[in-house]
Order: structure tokens, then C-alpha cells, then sequence
């Protein structure tokens, strides 16, 4: 029966997506905190273009810093991996192509995520009497 | 009535007579009938060119947020690593590449911003719209060059 109906007929009455709000919302979400950790971020790397390797060790250090940087780290690669599927829905057609964007995308962001977190605990915990 | 009536001409309907289209397009002093808009040849305007960047400088953020991934592996990786990955920032192609960073974070920072008041319900006005565009490319400018005088000249 649905065979005879036309596409637009068949998403008639459906109502939306009923997907895709959480999306919307954690691009918000990260940008709002993006906002302020991209401004704290660029007077912090300010700060360590002076300091040379056992300076950020110590800044890494201290918890406040650490803190804003997994912060800015979890935020940042989140908007990254949503803001570069948008891009790859958006000009990718063929539908292989684009699946294997977009995987290769949330590996990439995850995996720099994950990398990035361990990295950061590894030296913030191993710094004492900071 | 001919085809060109409908301005689908560059479509290559001829519908009623490809002929007289001809005739049409050859007479002298003939108005032409608009074309379907081509990205290709749409006339720029400052709203459009805020868009593209946007989209721009997130992938250059993109790349830079990779750097800084880098920079956090170099750290945990021990002193000598950290001096090769600091040294290759150091270098002028390194710095040159920092200062794309630089400008892609700041612009899409302001464009950012633009959005999140598009999302309150606010700057919907095209004079508005047009302003926030011009505001959100001079920020990136400006900030890109306070932030760069800094570090150039070792203020805090």
C-alpha cells in the first residue's frame, strides 16, 4: 500500500526527526564554554611561549590549569567532531564515502580526546608540591 | 509566447519553438532573461563571505586543536621531545602556521558568538547582520595582532 503513496505523503503526520536535538545542544553547550576556555587558552599559551619545558610542567601542575585544560580539551574536540560532520553531510554525497568521513572523523576526534586527557592527567599527577 | 518567457532557456527548453528563441536571443536591444543563481557566479556579499569563513576557520581550528594534542603529548613525553615540538612551532613556518591558528580561533570565536545571538533571536536585521560580519572580521584582525604584538614584544 505504501506503494503508492508518494514520499512526502509517507513523512506526512510523522512529525519531526525525533532526533538530532541533543546534537543541536551540545553544539551550543561547547560553544558557549569554548568561549571562555579559547580566551584562557590563548593567554595561557601566551604564558608558556616563555616558560620552556620544566615552566609547563609546573603550570600543568597546578590543579586550576589542568582542570581548564581537560575542560577545554573535552569541549573543544566535542564542537570539533560535530562541526566536521556537519561539513562532511553537507558535501559528501556518495553514501560510502561519507560514512568513512565520518567515522574516520570520530576516531580522529575521540581518539584525540582521549590521547590529549591521558596526557595531561599523566603530567598534572605526576608534578608534586606544585 | 516562447520558452524565454519562462527564463528556463539555459535549461535547454525549447518547448514551443527552439527557433524563435533564436531569432529572439539574436534580436538587437532584447532583454535578457535572468539565469538561475550559480555559486559560481553569485555576486559576493559580506553575510556570504562571514558564512564561508566560519566553516573555514573551523577546520582550521580543527587543525590547531590537533596541534595543541600535540603540544600535551610532547609535554608527557619527556624534555626532549617537548624541545623538538616547541623548536618546530619556533620555526618560521611554525609561527606562520600559529598565526593561521590564531586568526582561524578568533574569527570563528567572534563567529561563534554571531550565532549564539542568531539563536536568542537577535541580529536578524540585514544592516545588523551585515555590521556583526564586518565586526566578527575586523575582531579576528585586531585580536590576532594585539595577541601577536604580545608575544613579540614579551608583555605578560
Amino acid at each position: 500500500m505504501d506503494g503508492f503513496r508518494t514520499p512526502l505523503g509517507r513523512a506526512r503526520g510523522l512529525g519531526s526527526a525525533k532526533d538530532g536535538v541533543g546534537r543541536f545542544i551540545s553544539e551550543r553547550v561547547t560553544s558557549v564554554a569554548l568561549v571562555f576556555l579559547v580566551i584562557w587558552g590563548v593567554r595561557s599559551a601566551l604564558e608558556l611561549s616563555r616558560t620552556g619545558y620544566a615552566g609547563a610542567v609546573h603550570w600543568l601542575g597546578l590543579p586550576v590549569n589542568a582542570a581548564l585544560m581537560v575542560l577545554l580539551a573535552v569541549a573543544g574536540f566535542l564542537h570539533m567532531q560535530t562541526g566536521m560532520a556537519v561539513i562532511v553531510e553537507d558535501y559528501i554525497e556518495k553514501p560510502t564515502t561519507k560514512a568513512a568521513l565520518l567515522l574516520l572523523n570520530a576516531f580522529v576526534c575521540w581518539g584525540g580526546l582521549a590521547l590529549t586527557v591521558v596526557c595531561l592527567l599523566k603530567v598534572a599527577l605526576s608534578v608534586g608540591g606544585a | 509566447m516562447t520558452a524565454q518567457g519562462f527564463g528556463l532557456e539555459h535549461l535547454g527548453f525549447e518547448g514551443l519553438g527552439g527557433r524563435e528563441i533564436q531569432m529572439a536571443e539574436a534580436t538587437p536591444g532584447a532583454r535578457p532573461r535572468p539565469l538561475s543563481p550559480h555559486v559560481m557566479h553569485w555576486r559576493w556579499h559580506i553575510t556570504m563571505a562571514a558564512s564561508i569563513l566560519t566553516r573555514v576557520t573551523g577546520v582550521g581550528s580543527y587543525i590547531g586543536l590537533l596541534l595543541v594534542a600535540g603540544w600535551a603529548l610532547a609535554l608527557a613525553s619527556g624534555e626532549e621531545a617537548y624541545e623538538t615540538f616547541t623548536g618546530l612551532l619556533g620555526s618560521i613556518p611554525g609561527q606562520v602556521v600559529l598565526f593561521g591558528f590564531t586568526v582561524s580561533v578568533f574569527y570563528h570565536l567572534a563567529a561563534g558568538v554571531r550565532h549564539l545571538a542568531w539563536d536568542l533571536g537577535m541580529g536578524y536585521e540585514k544592516s545588523a547582520a551585515n555590521a556583526s560580519a564586518w565586526a566578527a572580521i575586523l575582531f579576528a584582525i585586531v585580536a590576532s595582532l594585539a595577541v601577536w604584538a604580545l608575544f613579540l614584544l614579551g608583555a605578560p
